[in-house]
């Protein structure tokens, strides 16, 4: 009789007894011996997974009465938070192991936060979206502070924990409200109540839960914490942080304005319109002053949320399908620069101050090139796919008549041009110093290289991901 | 392999580069990219000539079309017509002269080489590109390679001047993707072959309390105006133009001024007039004005320069007035001339920047007060920079003065004061252009420095032989232009007046024609 409700959430199970059986692995053969073996395991095991989900499977399924849901946008969330997370486990090996992190707790903390994070997407009620949510906040918060020795990663992870405990309070207040006026905290049982015109209380609930989400996302003004952390984190955790954790709150967000608020789309679409446009002038003004390569990606993230906001406020199809796009290649624009974000070195240690890049061209002319294109591509100048992405949002949002946002988020990516371009600047412009050493392991090489070709290449038919994000928004948007 | 003519012409450099980057970096291949680079683009010019040869100037349509599906609905169209095919020509022309022009480079030649070529797919795709976003694409692409062309291979203050050229006309382009978007939204496709037929709404509409007489036709025309005027550039956002031109090494500064100037009018010629007809009735006139004051205004800060290339860059945006003002002038004259004028300029600035680049070569200065008297020394030299001054100033049987002429007339026909005001330019070019010759070239050979200059060697005669054989050419028989755009820039102007005409149905538009 359950039979049916557990083979929804199988991924889930098996991903779970996996990090246990890990766990209780990981102690029995003594200290970390094991952790690099298993690092390599959760990748691939994250790859069969996203493989498994991606290809079978159809149709929409409801699990446990309807508090999880599986349909062809959970799918999409589910795979493209595998596959960077796996990819993120990958080229950060050599970097743990160097730095002495590589401790068995770390893949089996990611594993955790990802579980959480398919728990969200896939939710269909508010407690199951609440449980997945602190989930992948609890495990994240630990991973941030993963270097203990260190007063600048503590201090991140304990920053992110008092923060995020600050928005889970918001998003649980505002559940509450959703669950005093609604009756219920099944979405479909919310959509019922608030079906063209809601209640005032409801709207609170709303108002609150989106305030939540946009410290999840990261979108200002409730992105406080993203520098901060994004530069005290040890680098793989931050490009962690850059990537899934993204796509995860990103798709929740469009999960719970649909799904329970689809009848209320005027009234969502003001406050999400708001957080996209403060977040993508904030993100490319605030950028401007950074000196470092890390922060610099952080306010550069918020900038991205914005944009990808501007695609969810549109509220209709074509805005989540284009969210979705804009998501999966932000997400890979983020591996290909903590890829090279990783591997500045000078002397053996790892420094991320962007004028270290000085003169980087003419020592390693392939990896410039590939950084210059992925921050061409950051920028949004066509023909690389970071352009796509913002054309996608563009579209939806002049096509809901929010014209004026579409105005305002072009000329925010003229002024985060500049910060982009400085970079490059570095690069090829700088006069002969001293700058990193430039060496590189494979896998970061792999994951810079690749990427960049992803972005160039994608410019042809965009690796036909349109058409999933397609069938992933028609899910979604009634 | 006919089917693919235009795919061919415009992607032959981009592989040639692809190609190259697989080169090492060692001196041997440093050298072979050099004559790579001029085999690709010797290449794509005889491709394009193909392209020449099946063109049929009679038909004013789209020809040589390739369609198929790309993303998002977009679709990969290109083609031609009598007005895009002269600009594909004119820049597989001159990029083999603009590849010969840097054989001296010595810093980073295999990244040079294949910027320049990224450079030429990127610009020939903007001529053929017959879908917005494609458009857009190839449009906003050449950003990158002149951007790193500028800022790596540039003068004292290359960054200063690569931000500024970069942010500038990312700042003009974006408005004008927003207009795209909303162009798509409202006609349902990005055909630009079907858009030339749509016609846009030009109901008066209400934003936030302003009237806007015209409507979405003209916000749409003040997005692309935004883009295309910045690229051209017209008074008042012309200075970047300046800082790009003397901080651009001599072959960057030769693509900028003879082919990514031409985009700006292409754009105007291609989208402003015939998409947004009534737009372009109800703004032309303040284009009409700020095209004379472009010709003016800057014809007198050029005579005050002190630099050689600050002088001819100057004199471009003055020339590219004269552009504008034929096209908004809309009529045949008009139009005929524009186009004319900019193909001229092409092979007239190219060559000045290509002049100054020779001598700067030599004495590694601009300054004007460091030369004089170069005449004893280098009378080849002084033949050609003689010829090419004097077509810069339009002197008739250079190609320099059918352009002018042509814009003059058309624009006196629609406004006799614009036109009036206009024609002082081609006084006030003749004077600083004349006066730089002659206190570069004329003049008692003094300086001590200059006792020892050498004329022009066989690879700069072999350069400039093509440029000087165009000029006079086009000069003395006009028609090989004016015979291909005819019909094309006939049916562009008979749809413009239709359009007019509905608009404004107790205006008699055949008037002024």
């Amino acid at each position: 009789m359950i039979g049916p409700d557990l083979s929804v959430v199988s991924p889930e199970i098996l991903l779970a007894i996996f990090a246990m059986a890990g766990l209780v692995g990981a102690v029995y053969t003594g200290k970390d011996g094991l952790a690099r073996p298993l690092t390599w395991a959760t990748a691939v095991l994250f790859v069969v997974i996203a493989a498994y989900i991606g290809l079978t499977g159809g149709g929409t399924r409801m699990a446990f009465g309807g508090i999880l849901v599986d349909d062809a946008f959970a799918r999409f969330a589910k795979v493209a938070i595998l596959l960077s997370a796996a990819a993120i486990l990958v080229i950060g090996l050599d970097f743990m192991v160097r730095s002495d992190l590589m401790k068995f707790e770390y893949p089996m903390l990611v594993v955790l936060a990802v579980i959480g994070m398919m728990i969200m997407v896939s939710a269909g009620d508010l407690m199951t979206l609440y449980m997945g949510l602190e989930l992948q906040s609890l495990a994240l918060y630990v991973v941030a502070a993963f270097r203990r020795d260190s007063v600048r990663s503590t201090e991140a992870g304990l920053k992110y924990f008092v923060l995020g405990a600050l928005s889970s309070g918001l998003l649980l207040y505002g559940a509450s409200l959703t669950y005093g006026y609604a009756g219920t905290t099944q979405f479909s049982g919310i959509i019922a109540a608030a079906d063209g015109d809601a209640p005032l209380g409801l709207l609170f609930g709303l108002a609150f839960m989106c305030a939540g989400f946009a410290f999840k996302v990261s979108a200002a003004p409730f992105h406080m914490w993203t520098p901060d952390v994004y530069e005290g984190a040890p680098t793989p955790i931050t490009a962690f942080f850059a990537t899934a954790p993204k796509i995860a709150a990103m798709a929740l967000f469009a999960r719970v304005v649909h799904d329970a608020f689809g009848g209320v789309v005027g009234d969502w679409q003001q406050i999400l319109a708001f957080l996209a446009v403060v977040s993508m002038f904030l993100g490319a003004i605030a950028a401007i002053g950074q000196r470092d390569f890390k922060r610099l990606m952080a306010y550069s993230s918020i900038t991205h949320m914005g944009f990808a906001l501007m695609g969810l406020a549109a509220g209709t199809e074509q805005g989540v399908e284009a969210m979705l796009i804009y998501m999966a290649i932000y997400v890979v624009m983020n591996i290909g620069t903590f890829a090279f974000i990783l591997t500045m070195e000078k002397d053996g240690r790892h420094i991320t101050r962007i004028d270290m890049l000085n003169n980087f061209a003419a020592k390693e002319p392939v990896k410039a090139l590939a950084l210059l294109l992925l921050m061409f591509s950051l920028a949004g100048v066509p023909p690389l796919l970071g352009f796509f992405g913002k054309y996608a949002v563009l579209l939806a949002a002049v096509d809901a008549g929010l014209g004026w946002l579409a105005i305002a988020g072009v000329i925010a990516s003229v002024i985060g041009a500049f910060y982009y371009l400085r970079i490059v600047y570095f690069m090829y412009f700088g006069e002969e110093k001293d700058g990193i050493d430039g060496r590189m392991t494979t896998l970061p090489w792999l994951g810079l290289v690749v990427s960049a070709a992803i972005l160039l290449l994608g410019v042809i038919n965009l690796f036909g991901i349109e058409g999933f994000a397609e069938a992933a928004a028609a899910t979604l948007v009634r | 392999m006919f089917d693919n003519l235009l795919s061919l012409v415009t992607f032959l450099p981009a592989v040639a580069a692809l190609f190259m980057a697989v080169l090492g970096n060692d001196p041997a291949s440093q050298r072979n990219a050099k004559w790579l680079a001029l085999a690709a683009t010797t290449a794509t010019f005889l491709v394009s000539i193909a392209i020449l040869v099946q063109f049929d100037p009679s038909n004013p349509g789209f020809q040589l079309v390739e369609d198929s599906e790309w993303m998002f609905g977009l679709h990969y169209k290109l083609g031609v017509d009598g007005i895009s095919v002269l600009f594909v020509m004119l820049t597989t022309f001159l990029m083999p002269i603009v590849i010969l022009s840097c054989w001296e480079v010595t810093h980073r030649v295999k990244e040079y080489m294949m910027a320049f070529l990224l450079l030429e797919t990127l610009m020939i795709g903007v001529f053929v590109a017959l879908d917005l976003v494609l458009f857009y694409l190839f449009f906003e692409g050449g950003l990158i390679p002149m951007f790193l062309i500028i800022g790596i291979w540039g003068g004292k203050d290359r960054i200063y001047a690569s931000f500024k050229f970069f942010l500038y006309t990312f700042l003009g382009s974006v408005l004008m993707l927003v207009a795209m978007v909303t162009m798509y939204v409202d006609a349902g496709t990005t055909d630009i072959e079907q858009l030339l037929t749509h016609s846009f709404s030009a109901g008066t509409m209400e934003i936030m309390g302003f009237q806007v007489v015209g409507g979405l036709q003209v916000l749409l025309w003040l997005a692309f105006f935004a883009s295309f005027a910045v690229k051209m550039p017209m008074w008042p956002v012309h200075t970047w133009l300046p800082d790009a031109h003397v901080q651009a090494p001599t072959a960057g500064s030769v693509v900028l001024a003879a082919i990514l100037l031409k985009m700006g009018g292409y754009g105007f010629l291609r989208f402003s007039l015939p998409m947004f007809p009534v737009g372009s009735e109800i703004l032309g006139p303040l284009v009409l004005w700020m095209s004379v004051i472009a010709i003016i205004y800057t014809s007198l800060v050029a005579m005050m320069q002190e630099d050689m290339k600050k002088l001819i860059a100057y004199s471009s945006v003055a020339h590219m007035g004269y552009v504008t003002m034929g096209i908004f002038a809309a009529n045949q004259q008009g139009i005929d001339g524009a186009i004319f004028q900019m193909l001229s300029h092409g092979f007239v600035s190219g060559a000045l920047f290509l002049c100054v680049g020779v001598i700067y070569d030599r004495m590694h200065t601009r300054d004007i007060d460091a030369y004089g008297g170069l005449v004893v020394r280098m009378p080849a030299y002084a033949l050609v920079f003689m010829l090419f001054t004097m077509a810069n100033v339009g002197l008739p049987g250079t190609s320099g003065f059918v352009g002018e002429f042509l814009t003059l007339i058309g624009v006196f026909r629609e406004n006799t004061w614009v036109g009036v005001l206009a024609a002082t330019g081609v006084i006030l070019s003749a004077g600083y252009a004349l006066w730089l010759y002659r206190r570069v070239v004329f003049g008692d050979l003094i300086k001590e420095s200059l006792k020892t200059i050498s004329d022009m060697t066989a690879r700069e005669r072999l350069i400039f032989a093509p440029l000087i054989v165009m000029t006079l050419l086009l000069g003395v028989y006009p028609s090989l232009v004016t015979d291909a755009i005819g019909p094309s820039v006939e049916a562009l102007i008979s749809h413009y007046d239709v359009a007019v005409a509905d608009f404004m149905p107790g205006t008699d538009v055949a008037e002024s024609h």
